[in-house]
């Protein structure tokens, strides 16, 4: 870790600094804020626009106030956090966030997987199925969403239940009967190109001459891509489930554009449940109090997650 | 990846592996062509979406609304000119938030990455850590402090909250992108350029912006597409007149009319700004996408 602050340092060391070293403690000092300086503004803006509004939270946690009874505001300790522990949807939301995210990741990550292999060899128009590939994650996501919900799922008149009809599915209302199903469908639709970029970006960084080694020495197309590709494509599978996770653990829009979480709360994830608490509910304790959870919770995944991202960038730079 | 040989290896191979040699980098076999019309298959699976919305925007809307899905038809601009004239404010908004926001960052965004790449602060490593950090918090965490701050202020509504949050959701981004940039520029360069006495303004304007600015230029599109997709705050924090284009579609889901041919094309122009710029820059997504993780 500490040789990718090291070797930048060694280089940057100015001739300013080589001259006064060791005879003058202000030049030293000034060096520092020289250094510092560049870095301060985005770092004082970031804690403020970022932290500054958690620590309200934190506060408004401990609070029962809710913003369509004025006057109710008062001090209930960690009432807000008992009730949202007995809160079963509460709980049924955190059951859906994993199955969305979990489900979501995963299946992005075989068919990005999959479509990387498969783009990283050359066929007639590589460049322009590759085009075509990555192009759903560059659609809006609310746009995304607001097709599948009408142009695709819709039951009398949409596209995947034409194409069903002739396997006898062509009734089904997706939407009511599976809600998570076709959430995670569009999902998975809209994440899938991510993946594959990322993972296409990792087979095109192998080294072609070891692979054509094993070649020679008459390893056969699985024994390769088992004992040189995949252990290749380990920090680079990492990576993705990583990113991708963190994106779709926040997954608002889907939920709001296709089934706003219903029928009741059943396809509600954690950022659309608290949502509807603090927007529809209008209830800033309880909301912020969840709030708190959710991101404890992140806390204890991100962490881990955390130090693989590190590792992946202390050997890329090293 | 099982492809059949297509030449023969000399070397006698163990009984277990199979005899097969690597026609995966020539194709032109059996095998090579079934995986060619698998690709095509798929990527034709995963641009229909995008192909049909376009497609629809250029029906009126009884061809829309047919049980069996027409491909053929009398094409009409009708849909694109009503989202047009109904949509440009939005769009004005939409514009507004995100090149702000985008200039900012940059702004913010290469002194620190300065900062922590040619002239490393100490504890560069915990700054980072830190700026990651703060993507990872879910959103949710700080929605309704900031609903409630925004509306004590009176800023509920206000396309300058919108520049702030978008500022800051796409810093974390723009200060590991940028420094994944700055760190390739051989330190030769720049001693070269301090030697000969070039200051600080001088060593910028001549040396650093000339090199980083293909990384700037990514940065700042990776930076365009989340600003210009953004959803969570301005559904939540904007109402009619600093609504951005994401909260236009939502209009479409509350009207239960017949609107598949209008959505459709409200759909597809509000993606294709990020779509065409997505096409382009292909490269540089990926390491946009990565936070400069990969090259």
């Amino acid at each position: 870790m500490t040789t990718t602050a090291q070797a930048p340092a060694a280089r940057g060391a100015s001739p300013a600094a080589a001259r006064g070293a060791g005879t003058d403690n202000k030049v030293k000092r000034r060096e520092g804020w020289n250094r510092r300086g560049p870095l301060l503004p985005a770092l004082v803006f970031a804690i403020i626009v970022t932290q500054l509004p958690f620590l309200f939270t934190l506060y408004y946690s401990l609070q029962s106030w809710n913003l369509v009874r004025p006057g109710s505001r008062q001090f209930v300790g960690f009432a807000n956090y008992i009730e949202v522990f007995k809160d079963s949807v509460f709980r049924g939301a955190a059951l859906n966030t994993i199955w969305i995210t979990g489900g979501c990741v995963l299946i992005s990550l075989l068919i990005g997987l999959a479509l990387a292999l498969l783009l990283d060899r050359p066929f007639p128009g590589r460049g322009l199925a590759r085009t075509m590939l990555i192009t759903p994650f560059l659609v809006m996501p609310v746009a995304g969403a607001l097709l599948w919900k009408t142009t695709m799922f819709d039951p009398t008149f949409g596209i995947v239940n034409f194409v069903l009809t002739p396997i006898g599915l062509g009734d089904t209302d997706w939407l009511s009967s599976y809600p998570l199903a076709a959430i995670i469908i569009a999902l998975v639709w809209q994440w899938t190109p991510f993946m594959m970029l990322l993972l296409l970006a990792g087979l095109q960084s192998q080294d072609r001459s070891s692979l054509e080694a094993a070649a020679v020495d008459g390893a056969g197309p699985m024994q390769t891509f088992r004992s040189i590709t995949l252990p290749h494509m380990r920090r680079y599978i990492e990576l993705s489930v990583l990113l991708g996770a963190i994106y779709i653990v926040n997954t608002f829009d889907h939920i709001y554009m296709m089934t706003s979480g219903g029928p009741g709360t059943a396809s509600a994830n954690l950022p659309f449940y608290i949502y509807q608490r603090a927007f529809l509910g209008f209830d800033v304790g309880q909301a912020a109090a969840m709030g708190v959870v959710v991101v404890v919770g992140t806390i204890i995944v991100a962490t881990l997650a955390l130090r693989l991202i590190f590792t992946s960038f202390t050997e890329e730079t090293s | 990846m099982s492809t059949p040989a297509s030449t023969t290896t000399k070397q006698p191979s163990t009984p277990s592996e199979p005899t097969s040699a690597p026609s995966r980098k020539r194709g032109g076999s059996a095998g090579g062509t079934a995986f060619t019309v698998l690709t095509w298959a798929l990527a034709l699976i995963f641009f229909f979406p995008v192909f049909w919305m376009a497609l629809t925007g250029f029906k009126n809307e009884a061809d829309a609304y047919t049980e069996t899905p027409r491909l053929f038809f009398a094409p009409t601009l009708t849909q694109f000119q009503n989202v047009l004239d109904e949509a440009t404010p939005f769009a004005v908004n939409s514009l507004v938030a995100t090149t702000a926001s985008t200039i900012l960052v940059v702004l913010l965004a290469l002194p620190a990455a300065y900062a922590l790449s040619i002239r490393p602060v100490k504890k560069t490593q915990d700054v980072l850590f830190f700026f990651i950090s703060t993507k990872m918090l879910p959103l949710v965490a700080v929605i309704v402090p900031l609903y409630v701050i925004v509306g004590q202020i009176g800023a509920l509504d206000n396309i300058w909250v919108m520049i702030v949050l978008y500022t800051a959701m796409n810093l974390p981004i723009a200060v590991w992108m940028m420094r994944s940039f700055l760190q390739e520029i051989p330190g030769e360069v720049l001693e070269a350029a301090e030697m000969d006495g070039a200051g600080l303004v001088k060593v910028w304007r001549h040396v650093m912006i000339p090199i980083t600015a293909p990384g700037i230029a990514a940065t700042a599109l990776i930076c365009v597409i989340f600003a210009w997709n953004e959803f969570f705050f301005a559904v939540n924090l904007t109402a009619s007149a600093s609504s951005t284009v994401p909260v236009y579609l939502v209009g479409f889901i509350a009207s239960q009319g017949l609107y598949f041919a209008q959505l459709s094309a409200a759909a597809t122009l509000a993606s294709l700004p990020v779509v065409i710029a997505g096409w382009i820059a292909q490269k540089q997504l990926v390491r946009g996408l990565s936070m400069g993780a990969i090259k």
